[in-house]
């Protein structure tokens, strides 16, 4: 190592707690745990635990929808369970596992030790865990929720939902968004304070300025949710009258409250996955990031446009022509730092040297398969067809390919690209490969035929339906790639569970990649660094490999 | 259910493609626009996509390729192509809205159409006509809806007619329609509504002008009073046994309303908002127990006796 090295590893002002004492005391080293790193490793399996849950649930919808005027279900269990489906999915599944590979990788990434708030890392953690499991024990309380995962009013009033599950939604919903919200302070303070020191903006990994961003999204679009929350269970339990219009209140006003965070909320759960991507696809096509800067600015655009478009969830609400064309404007133009992403991943990629790890195909299916969902969000932005066509199955085709071919797809391309880092443990790449390709076809087949099913006229969160002319093939096709993306998440767990048992050891740096979470060992210490590379370039680990190629050494190659 | 089936042969088929009225082509005509202009961007991604694997995957040979960060020109490209389809949808959109959704200003409502949980009641402003599930609309004339709620949010969807427009509980809100062709068009609630949200179709009979006058007149008129003795004893106990609570009929003693309005019931071709075909054997088994043919459905289960239930179905199945 080079003199330069010998820097100041940022880190909590308190000792790390928990430093001195021997990591090896099994479950309850866990439990007790402030490292940032076991505290991510949490998350991403309360994650998979969330996922099989949502799994299943949503494998029984698909089982009832799979005939036409089927059985199965009751209306009453169906309600349930996509209510629980749908909350589940994003509250407890996507959001944990954004969150989990941001507490791992934030301080890595930056050369720091651990987050600002150690302590207020392991609240935020638990307090996801715990309102997960309160939304659960609703079941035995007496009934789930099932009035949908946005819950309209009147619908979340007690006297048309008057089992106890809204109450546990509410309060499930808002434990694990306070943990949310102090999980978000705690990641922007980490950002701003403890970089390492020479780790200026422009130098801070793509991932990191994405958290960052995601985190001022979470603080500004959270509060309104959590009122709303509130709000409700004063309307069931103290009888307020906040959304009964009969008491004086508007059903309305929680739609507003609610998209006002919902909309943000989707780019909460896109923007970290812009930002894996972005560290993936340079990593794979042996090439920079094309337009740093323009990732960078794209993604401040869509943080401040995202709380200007939520009425076009609510275009069919009589708000009146003027009121929707405002929100049509905005939301049309969202579309635009978005989309051009795509293009900047794809002009990355061009003139490189691509390498097809699991990852990286999980980058370009997702380059086609959100190009799928961004094309069909934009029809919601366009006031006449979203009138056709909101609230049938084109939308529930529409926010899976969002939720799935972008979320999703993020998160398990993170999932193969980190995990060596996270367990000294390599997932296996050729069963991954199968994986890979049965999740890729069982998406497809299950959602791709929904937006026809829209188009034809089929409502969303029906538990069955008439023997209209092509309705009950559809079901079926999309039924059956249910099946196929379930089997698909079974051979992921097998996978999982083979690496960490037998997984071959992996290298500190396998995929010759660019930022430091590399330049530590596999896993790292308990300590993250002993001391950090030099930063002077958004690829510090690659400058350092290769000192006659380094990025801050080299005549711009920008603008030509 | 046989006969449903043929039932629902007759139904133009529920897709936004079969436009009956202008307000559905209008839909349709921005809708293909942009289904061009999304079509281009994806094949254009997929294209580039797949160009790129083939071309640029890694050679075994050969150190790092040429580092290059970016490049204004086409960033600027990247964002003004897209910039320019916004604009033009965002004006198209605004057009095609000044066209559908016109000021209503003071036009009267033509139809009062009220969501309930689970079930829509129309009623025809200007006559004393009330009917449920299934709605006449009389061809060639534009027609203001308005929509209403009286529980939870509902929405009325008809692919046919294009627009969507929410039922929400103390707001009047309303919808512009032109139907083009008679005929039967189905369409259904789109708004998550509870526990039967999936069995409240719609079903709107669209008739010539003179047709819909007749159908008018005739729904405007009272019950007769049953001819059989077995209806008319079913008349009797569709006041005793609290029927008449909740459901009006005309010309009786039955004047609820928290249920469908009953005076022409016979007259319908389909019941529980479109979930079967109107039969007597249908109905019957209905009042036999009406949680188990409508799980949640606000209809209570009488425990009825034989006589009763074949009085009460003599007496429903003849109220044309």
């Amino acid at each position: 190592m080079s003199e330069e090295t010998d820097l100041n590893v940022p880190e909590p002002t308190q000792s790390i707690p928990g430093l001195g004492v021997s990591n090896n005391q099994g479950l309850l080293q866990w439990i007790s745990s402030v490292d940032h790193k076991q505290i991510g490793i949490m998350y991403l399996w309360l994650s998979l635990l969330f996922l099989v849950i949502g799994g299943i649930e949503i494998m029984l919808v698909r089982t009832q929808l799979a005939v036409p005027n089927n059985d199965f279900l009751g209306p009453e269990a169906y309600n349930q369970l996509f209510t629980m489906h749908g909350t589940t999915m994003i509250f407890f599944v996507l959001t944990p596992a954004i969150f989990g590979f941001a507490t791992y990788f934030v301080p890595l990434m930056i050369g720091a030790n651990d987050m600002a708030f150690p302590r207020l890392n392991a609240l935020s953690f638990w307090m996801t865990f715990f309102g997960g499991f309160l939304l659960y024990f609703s079941f035995l309380a007496g009934g789930a929720p099932d009035a949908g995962w946005f819950n309209y009013a009147p619908l979340n009033q007690y006297n048309y939902s008057s089992s106890p599950g809204i109450n546990y939604y509410c309060s499930g919903l808002l434990l694990s968004g306070i943990g949310t919200v102090t999980a978000s302070v705690n990641f922007i303070v980490t950002i701003l304070k403890y970089r390492v020191n020479d780790m200026g903006l422009k130098q801070m990994p793509l991932f990191v300025w994405m958290i960052l961003i995601n985190s001022f999204l979470v603080l500004a679009a959270f509060p309104s949710l959590n009122a709303a929350l509130v709000m409700v269970l004063l309307d069931r339990q103290l009888h307020a009258h906040f959304f009964n219009a009969v008491g004086g209140g508007s059903a309305i006003l929680w739609q507003h409250l609610f998209w006002l965070f919902g909309h943000p909320e989707v780019y909460i759960l896109i923007l970290p996955i812009f930002g894996i991507f972005s560290e993936i696809f340079p990593v794979f096509s042996r090439k920079p990031i094309f337009g740093y800067g323009f990732v960078v600015g794209s993604g401040i655009a869509i943080a401040l446009l995202a709380f200007g478009v939520w009425v076009h969830h609510m275009f069919a609400t009589g708000l009146g022509n003027t009121v929707n064309n405002f929100f049509a404007a905005s939301s049309l133009l969202i579309g635009v730092p978005t989309g051009v992403k795509i293009f900047n991943w794809l002009a990355t990629m061009w003139g490189g040297s691509i390498k097809f790890s699991v990852a990286m195909l999980f980058g370009i299916a997702f380059l086609v398969e959100f190009t799928i969902g961004g094309l069909s969000g934009v029809s919601f932005a366009i006031v006449p067809i979203d009138w056709q066509l909101t609230d049938t199955y084109y939308v529930v085709a529409h926010l899976h390919y969002v939720f799935i071919g972008g979320s999703l797809f993020g998160l398990l391309s993170g999932l193969f690209y980190w995990f060596p880092k996270m367990s000294g443990r390599v997932l296996d790449e050729r069963s991954g490969r199968w994986f890979f390709w049965l999740f890729v076809v069982g998406f497809n087949t299950t959602f791709l035929v929904q937006h026809a099913l829209g188009a034809m006229g089929m409502a969303r969160r029906v538990y069955t339906y008439p023997d209209l002319p092509g309705w009950g093939i559809l079901n079926f096709i999309s039924t059956a790639g249910g099946f196929l993306m379930a089997i698909a998440v079974g051979l992921l767990i097998y996978i999982l569970v083979r690496a960490v048992r037998s997984g071959s050891k992996a290298e500190n740096d396998p995929w010759d990649a660019n930022t430091l979470e590399w330049t530590t060992t596999s896993p790292p210490n308990l300590k993250n660094f002993e001391q950090v590379i030099p930063v002077k370039s958004t690829r510090p680990f690659r400058d350092y490999k290769r000192p006659d190629d380094a990025d801050w050494n080299r005549k711009e190659e920008y603008g030509k | 259910m046989n006969n449903f089936s043929v039932l629902l042969s007759r139904f133009t088929d529920p897709t936004v493609l079969n436009t009956a009225s202008p307000q559905a082509e209008q839909i349709r005509s921005i809708g293909n626009g942009f289904l061009i202009a999304a079509t281009g961007i994806f094949l254009l991604v997929l294209v580039l996509t797949i160009v790129i694997v083939v071309r640029f995957r890694s050679k075994t040979t050969g150190g790092e390729p040429r580092q290059i960060a970016g490049n204004r020109k086409l960033e600027i490209l990247m964002v003004g192509v897209p910039m320019l389809l916004v604009i033009v949808f965002f004006f198209w959109s605004l057009h095609t809205m000044s066209a559908i959704m016109p000021p209503v200003s003071d036009h009267p409502a033509d139809v009062v159409i009220t969501g309930h949980q689970w079930w829509w009641q129309a009623d025809y402003k200007g006559t004393k006509a009330v009917t449920a599930n299934e709605i006449h609309l009389p061809v060639g004339k534009p027609l203001l809806l308005q929509l209403n709620s009286a529980d939870v949010i509902h929405d009325w969807w008809v692919p046919a007619f294009g627009a969507k427009m929410d039922m929400i509980p103390g707001t009047n809100n309303n919808l512009w329609v032109t139907v083009k062709r008679p005929g039967i068009y189905e369409g259904t609630c789109s708004e998550f509504c509870g526990k039967q949200h999936a069995w409240m179709r719609i079903r709107v009979i669209a008739q010539t002008p003179d047709e819909y006058h007749k159908w008018l007149i005739t729904q405007s008129t009272d019950a007769v009073k049953p001819a059989d003795s077995v209806a008319l004893a079913g008349e009797v106990l569709f006041g005793k046994a609290s029927c008449s609570s909740c459901h009006s009929i005309r010309g009786s003693d039955a004047n609820g309303s928290e249920g469908p309005d009953l005076t022409h019931f016979a007259s319908r071709q389909t019941m529980l908002s479109g979930m079967m075909a109107n039969t007597p054997a249908n109905v019957k088994r209905w009042l036999t127990d009406p949680q188990k043919v409508k799980p949640g459905a606000h209809m209570p289960r009488f425990i009825f006796n034989k006589d009763s239930l074949n009085a009460l179905t003599a007496y429903l199945s003849q109220l044309k």
